[in-house]
């Protein structure tokens, strides 16, 4: 096509120039070209019942399996969610659960036990779930300084974390910000038939930012150490690229419930294993009326337990199917012409 | 309000009128920036887009980069500052040549050269042939000893015959040397548009004192942009000046042009306007209720106790901001980038070339491309639009027998050669009324060749029918006529020639024969002016079968007649002549009394049949655009039958039993008022019949139509699929345009002329013919086409992809925008309104 374009387009061009040896005319006469004749070729496809029905019958032939294939992984992964914010108050503190959360000398050591129901393979991943909890507020996800968490040159850039960005004495917080100053700092210890169970707290951040968002030469500095404690502390002597439970906690999630990766069990749990779970109940969500959780779960190639993929995928597979076969139906009972101008809106009045 | 205009007089008037610079521009080098912005920003979206520009200036509310948004509208409003201030420029620099052009003018009774622009109302002015006139005059002079002179009116009304000014009487005899010291005085009206008429009154003053005031009339002036030819010089008083002249008058500001896409965008945009503030309200509220609410509790932001006062306004701005992108900016920028490809599309377009002389289509007028797919009206000229503007006679009838048939036109059909080589007396007669019935101009040119000047493309062709047929007629000195014959020269002396009105429907000339002093009557005319004067006793029939075949065949027929008058009945006629010319009242109608008088009793001598060639394709390309529910309406100059025929041979109106023609008519009021109503109640009661009805209407009845019975003349309109409108001026073309406009119609006018200006320029979308009569409509017009034919391909390939494209394209956009806000606004309700920063910019 290609070929016979521009083979074309060199024959206008020479019959123009013999035909008309003026040169202001030639220059006025327009350049021939399949572009600017409008004349490429364009496909429109008409939308005829065949094609139609064709169409939809082998977009739910190719979603049906997948949804199917999808709800069946999603059904293989186990997973525990246990709600501990309200269990862990004392009883006598359940009307003044703030004052108890606030209070420095309550005790905040609070046990569990989880029946594990189906066979869980390594790796156990495990989650704390924080729900209304808005770390995408405006004024929470800009409370950060990228060029200070990179390096350590630019410690003193701190103009976009207020209101955390530099102690009393103006010297700068290293990480700054609202969201490193609210890091979450429950802690939870595992053990089965009084065993401890080993949580691997390696590579839950991503490797992306442990290497180019937090410096491997930026160590905490002035961290919570002014007059209004947030979140968890951090070891002055590990530089933020170690710090992953830091760097978990700063990407922060895009809506008010989401889960953050604690740690990794690294090995089996059997089906009715109880799992004694030792919380250390320090995080604040009690004024906000925030929920806490703490999830356990495997994965499969799909990730963790979703079943919404599943159901998808088969809702528009479904609908299509039915629509393909309503359009066969239709087309046997009532065939009408391909292309009847009677049907347009302005000859209508004349057929009736 | 009136005007004295002092000939000559250096002194006075100086600071009274304008002087004769012309001025088209709109903008001048000060003034440019701020009245471009003015009229940029005084679009409804330009100013929500600058208000949405300024906020996002405001760190503190931002969601987005300001360069976003700044960067686009600054773009856009270079851009189209650029193009105005181009056109601009453009147009300065055509005034300047305009008014920089030498002109001899009278200063201190001295002639001297001056610059056009510095022409003083009550200057004398010397024209040289083939000058272009600067400014109106009134003429004092000419070269001619009759005072005649011959002008070229294209410019003004678009018709390329040359026309007769004559100087006013009491100019008469006037001496080359003493034009140079005329005083006098003329009172005129002020200066109005219309270029037909002109009542004044010059008196002049001692030593040519004349006891009289002489009235002037147009014939007595020549206006502005009018060449003269054909006369060596001619002088005169300039009387309206600069853009104070007729012309100038005339020239209406062409408004910028909204498409009917671009209206409902604007409507589209306005609602979606009204929505976005509603959203804002509702999210700016739900936002400072929850803030007060909940967020205070979220120790994690820290929010402070207290805000500055226009703390209750900051969600809400950030709302509206976020929301702003609901509105497409790009639609602008977008639709204006298409648009000007569609146009290239067009200019591009290899079948809609005219071949014989290689213009491409033209589209000037960039932006209305889509209003072609919803055209409602076309109005189209006739002359020249339809038809080639080029008569060709093709068919004659002389004495009962028919020349020409379907093979081959008259001059070539062997029986007439043969008829006019043996010298048939009958044939012979009918050739001379051919040559010399007429006021045609004969002119020689310099290789010897023989070009007629004649006011009337008719007259043109027969005359150089009859020279084909070597019956040549070759020189016109004053009153004598030179025809020669098979080597032999004739000469006739012409006594008078009885003109043309569009009500005696004839013309007739009377002349001497030099060589024997017989006198004759020659007439030629419709035939149902001609035909009843037949003397008694001729068998007219054939000449009625005849007219009536050349009719069906759309040929524009005439009748030729002639009689010989016997002396004394010429002398007594001429003088009751005389004495009606004069007359100062109902001067026309006393004439044509007067000529009827001698108009009877008439051989009949045969009938001619002239083709105004239809252009190629035109019935098809009516036809077509006929079906894809295109009204058509004729609005032409010409006469009215001449107009029916060129309808009826090109699909315009059905003939009798598909089509019905109705006709309003009428001189006064009433008349017309009756007519109007009778039209109205058939049409009310046809519309439902499956036949094709439609009116013709002159100029004169419009007038009176347009003028009191407005209501009744629209409903009509609607009404009506068709209609002929004959004899209208410019300005009513112009008015029927703005009628169909009022009723909410999107008209396209067509035309070739200079008269079908104002109606291009009037109408949504302007088509001009780059034709035989000038460029000046090609030049107002928003498109520009060689042939009438192309019109089809305009409208119904152009139009539509055009209109296509436009309305998917803004549908996108506003769908797009929409599309991405919402789902903004949907994840709000996750966001505690409050909603973070985009892609952290």
């Amino acid at each position: 096509m290609a070929i016979t374009g521009a083979s074309s387009s060199g024959g206008a061009k020479d019959g123009t120039s013999d035909s008309s040896s003026v040169a202001r005319r030639n220059s006025k006469k327009p350049k021939y070209s399949r572009f600017t004749q409008q004349e490429l070729p364009a496909c429109k496809p008409i939308l005829t019942p065949g094609w139609v029905i064709t169409t939809f019958i082998s977009i739910g032939v190719i979603f049906i399996p997948i949804g199917l294939a999808s709800l069946f992984a999603s059904e293989r992964v186990v997973e525990i969610i246990d709600r501990y914010d309200e269990d862990c108050v004392p009883l006598n503190y359940t009307y003044n659960k703030l004052a108890y959360i606030q209070s420095s000398e309550t005790n905040k050591t609070c046990t569990k036990r989880l029946i594990v129901s189906k066979q869980m393979k390594s790796p156990v991943y495990i989650y704390y779930q924080l729900d209304n909890f808005y770390q995408n507020h405006r004024r929470y996800v800009k409370s950060r300084s990228d060029k200070q968490l990179r390096s350590k040159a630019s410690e003193d850039d701190t103009s976009t974390c207020k209101p955390e960005a530099v102690t009393e004495n103006n010297s700068p917080i290293v990480p700054c910000g609202l969201i490193a100053w609210s890091l979450f700092n429950d802690t939870y210890g595992f053990s089965v038939k009084n065993k401890v169970l080993e949580v691997s707290k390696k590579n839950i951040a991503w490797k992306s930012d442990q290497d180019n968002k937090f410096g491997s030469d930026v160590y905490p500095k002035n961290f919570q150490s002014g007059g209004l404690i947030g979140g968890a502390k951090l070891n002055a002597s590990i530089p933020l690229s170690e710090q992953e439970d830091l760097i978990v906690w700063m990407r922060t999630a895009a809506l008010p419930t989401f889960r953050k990766l604690y740690g990794k069990i690294e090995t089996d749990l059997e089906a009715n294993d109880e799992i004694t779970v030792v919380i250390q109940n320090n995080y604040n969500t009690y004024s906000f009326g925030g929920k806490k959780r703490l999830v356990l779960s495997t994965t499969s190639w799909i990730g963790g337990k979703n079943d919404f993929l599943g159901v998808a995928y088969l809702t528009v597979g479904g609908l299509c199917l039915f629509l393909a076969i309503s359009f066969i139906l239709l087309y046997v009972i009532k065939p009408r012409p391909l292309g009847d101008p009677s049907y347009l809106s302005w000859n209508r009045g004349h057929t009736s | 309000m009136k005007r004295y205009v002092y000939i000559n007089d250096d002194e006075s008037s100086h600071d009274l009128y304008c002087d004769n610079r012309i001025s088209n521009r709109k903008y001048t080098l000060l003034n440019f920036l701020p009245k471009n912005l003015w009229e940029q920003f005084s679009r409804l979206m330009n100013q929500y887009f600058l208000l949405i520009a300024c906020l996002q200036l405001w760190p503190l509310i931002t969601p987005v980069n300001p360069a976003s948004t700044w960067g686009p509208l600054i773009f856009i409003f270079f851009v189209s500052a650029t193009k105005e201030a181009w056109d601009d420029y453009n147009r300065y620099i055509s005034d300047k040549k305009a008014n920089e052009k030498e002109v001899w003018v009278v200063r201190q009774g001295i002639r001297k050269l001056v610059r056009a622009q510095n022409i003083q109302v009550g200057n004398i002015l010397w024209i040289q042939e083939n000058d272009e006139l600067p400014c109106d005059l009134v003429l004092l002079g000419t070269s001619d000893p009759q005072g005649v002179c011959y002008i070229e009116t294209a410019a003004l009304d678009g018709e390329t015959d040359l026309k007769t000014r004559i100087i006013p009487p009491v100019c008469m005899g006037i001496d080359y040397e003493l034009l140079h010291k005329i005083k006098g005085v003329i009172e005129c009206p002020g200066p109005d548009r219309d270029i037909r008429r002109f009542d004044a009154n010059l008196r002049l003053f001692p030593p040519f004192l004349d006891n009289d005031l002489c009235p002037l009339t147009i014939k007595n002036t020549i206006l502005q942009s009018c060449y003269l030819r054909n006369t060596e010089w001619a002088c005169g008083v300039a009387v309206y000046t600069g853009n104070e002249t007729k012309l100038g008058m005339c020239r209406g500001i062409p408004k910028p042009k909204l498409t009917a896409v671009d209206a409902v965008i604007d409507k589209l945009t306005g609602a979606i306007f009204v929505f976005q503030i509603v959203v804002v309200i509702v999210l700016g509220i739900a936002g400072n209720v929850w803030k007060d609410t909940e967020a205070r509790r979220q120790w994690y932001v820290h929010y402070p106790m207290e805000g500055p006062w226009f703390e209750l306004l900051v969600i809400p701005l950030r709302f509206e901001l976020l929301c702003s992108i609901m509105i497409p900016i790009s639609i602008k920028v977008s639709l204006d980038l298409v648009k000007s490809l569609y146009a290239k599309f067009i200019d591009w377009d290899y079948k809609m070339i005219d071949q014989e002389t290689g213009t491409p289509s033209h589209a000037a007028n960039t932006a209305i491309s889509e209003d072609l797919g919803q055209v409602e009206y076309i109005l189209t000229d006739k002359t020249g639009t339809l038809t080639e503007n080029k008569m060709i006679f093709r068919r004659c009838c002389i004495n009962g027998i028919f020349y020409g048939s379907e093979s081959g036109d008259a001059l070539k059909d062997v029986e007439l050669v043969d008829a006019v080589s043996s010298g048939s007396a009958d044939v012979v007669r009918f050739l001379t009324v051919m040559a010399i019935c007429n006021t045609v101009i004969p002119m020689k040119s310099k290789t010897g060749d023989i070009l007629y000047k004649a006011q009337s493309q008719d007259e043109d062709a027969l005359v150089r029918a009859a020279a084909q047929l070597h019956l040549v007629f070759f020189n016109k000195n004053a009153n004598i006529l030179e025809i020669t014959f098979h080597a032999s020269t004739i000469q006739y002396e012409v006594l008078e020639t009885l003109e043309f009105t569009s009500d005696r429907k004839k013309m007739s000339v009377i002349v001497k024969d030099c060589q024997n002093g017989r006198i004759h009557l020659f007439s030629k005319g419709a035939d149902e002016a001609i035909l009843p004067d037949a003397y008694s006793g001729q068998k007219t029939r054939v000449f009625v079968e005849a007219v009536e075949q050349y009719t069906q065949l759309g040929l524009r027929t005439l009748c030729l007649a002639c009689r010989e008058l016997n002396e004394d009945e010429y002398r007594e006629w001429s003088f009751l002549f005389k004495e009606a010319s004069s007359n100062l009242v109902d001067r026309e109608w006393r004439i044509a009394e007067v000529c009827q008088m001698l108009e009877h009793d008439l051989e009949i001598l045969g009938v001619t049949a002239i083709e105004d060639r239809l252009q190629d394709g035109v019935p098809e390309t009516i036809e077509t655009l006929r079906k894809a529910g295109i009204n058509f309406w004729m609005l032409t100059g010409d006469k009215q039958n001449t107009a029916i025929q060129i309808a009826l041979s090109c699909n315009f109106i059905s003939p009798d039993p598909k089509g019905q023609l109705l006709s309003i008519d009428g001189k006064t009021e009433a008349e017309v008022h009756r007519s109007l109503e009778r039209v109205l109640l058939t049409m009310r009661i046809t519309t439902t019949e499956p036949k094709d009805v439609a009116f013709v209407i002159d100029g004169w009845a419009l007038e009176i139509a347009l003028k009191y019975y407005r209501n009744a003349f629209t409903e009509l309109a609607i009404l009506t699929r068709t209609a002929i409108c004959c004899r209208v001026t410019p300005s009513q073309k112009a008015q029927l345009v703005e009628l169909l406009k009022s009723c909410e119609y999107r008209t396209l006018a067509i035309g070739d002329g200079g008269n079908d200006v104002r109606m291009i320029q009037q109408a949504d979308i302007g088509v001009g013919i780059s034709g035989r009569e000038g460029l000046q409509a090609a030049r107002a017009a928003d498109y520009s086409i060689g042939k009438f034919r192309f019109l089809k391909r305009l409208i119904l390939v152009h139009g539509r992809y055009s209109y296509n494209r436009t309305a998917f394209l803004s549908q996108y956009s506003f769908y797009k925008s929409l599309l991405l806000c919402f789902i903004q606004i949907l994840c709000l309700w996750n966001q505690s309104f409050q909603f973070f920063q985009l892609d952290g910019l």
